[in-house]
């Protein structure tokens, strides 16, 4: 697979612009690197989510794809139906792409996905993770981070964050990524990977939402850098069992390059609580650590 | 014992309204740009053609020239300022909006 160049990718306008997402939404961000990787043969498939929303009212759309709206509870299994009836018409070439929230997901859509998982549907997931239903005012997910605020939870949650690319992999399915809109081109290659797979794909992008992360609109690709600098998010892929820390997130395996975990929680108002409570910032970093004990004990059974 | 076909013929369905279907079209939720309180202006000048800005900007109002220079479609960006953020050598600058 060729890596992605910037001055390669096309030229055309893949965004949709005028569309009803907020100033420096990680989601549309999101919807145009797809576009600019699977061009025009792909149909999304969205379960309740701020995408509906995006979407606008009838007669315009303000999303530049084909869309099947459907309910939280099943956005894989509606995808995976979508998938057989294309197969059986003999439209082999166009792709169904699931692109939910968190919530969709890690809590509602759970049983879903892992049905889809269970059967390899040739569908590509795509979990879009901003960390809460912010759709319908920032209340929790099972995805929101220890500590940080949200409707729910105003004294900072007090369990971790559910761990979806983990569960996935040990369905056995072939294709399981994470991916964060800071970086684009990781995210682009990741998905023409993943389109050229046939059977069950998954991938995990981190979308941090400025209204519900409470930080500025212009640090919407910082941010997203930022969490794979700490270590708070590390990208790497699980292909034919091997699984693989990708370049972006290579030289933050080693706990001394990383960026202080509290550059990137100070700038977001969700952590402004526990800024000055040493045992949640522990908290925090024992569950990097945590997460990269399970990377480096996965990489290490390649090839066994 | 009847005789059924094996293979059932699929068949267009039949229609018998216009479906209500949205299509993608710019501006499907107005004029975005009045959202705007601060606006992003390129120093020409300054600009190192890296496109960064281009490949960042969540509403695709950055537009791309043939020889990667970049204008600001100012009808439908909404101001986040991400371009400004992003851009490596500060030639985008974001200024009050004045109406």
């Amino acid at each position: 697979m060729m890596a992605v160049r910037l001055k390669e990718l096309p030229r055309r306008r893949y965004g949709q612009p005028g569309n009803a997402a907020c100033p420096g939404c990680p989601e549309t961000m999101g919807l145009r690197y797809l576009k600019m990787a699977l061009g025009d043969d792909a149909v999304l498939v969205v379960p309740a989510s701020c995408i509906s929303v995006i979407q606008g009212i009838y007669p315009r759309s303000g999303i530049n794809f084909p869309i099947l709206n459907t309910v939280f509870a099943a956005a894989a299994s509606t995808a995976a139906g979508m998938s057989a009836g294309f197969r059986l018409r003999g439209m082999d070439n166009v792709k169904v792409v699931v692109y939910a929230g968190d919530g969709g997901t890690a809590d509602i859509g759970l049983q879903a996905i892992s049905g889809a998982a269970e059967r390899n549907d040739d569908i590509l997931y795509i979990c879009v993770d901003n960390e809460a239903y912010m759709n319908t005012g920032i209340q929790r997910s099972s995805a929101t981070p220890y500590g940080a605020w949200t409707t729910t939870t105003v004294t900072g949650k007090t369990e971790q964050k559910k761990n979806v690319p983990l569960i996935l992999i040990s369905h056995g399915v072939p294709y399981v990524a994470t991916a964060s809109v800071g970086y684009p081109l990781d995210f682009i290659e990741k998905v023409r990977k993943a389109s050229q797979i046939k059977g069950f794909k998954y991938i995990h992008l981190l979308a941090p939402c400025p209204i519900g992360w409470r930080f500025d609109p212009s640090l919407t690709a910082k941010m997203a850098q930022l969490a794979v600098k700490t270590g708070f998010f590390p990208l790497y892929e699980y292909y034919k069992g091997k699984l693989t820390i990708s370049p972006p997130s290579r030289p933050f395996r080693d706990p001394k390059r990383r960026t202080p975990l509290i550059e990137y929680l100070k700038l977001q108002g969700r952590y402004r609580h526990i800024l000055n409570d040493p045992n949640a910032l522990k908290r925090i970093e024992e569950y990097i650590d945590e997460q990269w004990r399970w990377l480096n004990l996965l990489e290490s059974t390649n090839g066994h | 014992m009847a005789d059924y076909p094996t293979s059932l013929p699929i068949e267009e369905p039949r229609t018998l309204f216009k479906a209500p279907l949205s299509m993608p079209s710019p501006g499907a939720s107005g004029v975005t740009g009045f959202w705007r309180t601060m606006k992003p202006v390129i120093n020409e000048d300054k600009c190192i053609k890296c496109i960064l800005c281009w490949l960042y900007c969540p509403e695709d109002t950055i537009i791309r020239r043939d020889d990667d220079s970049v204008y600001v479609d100012y009808e439908y960006c909404k101001g986040c300022g991400i371009c400004a953020d992003v851009c490596p050598v500060n030639a985008i600058e974001m200024v009050r909006e004045v109406v």
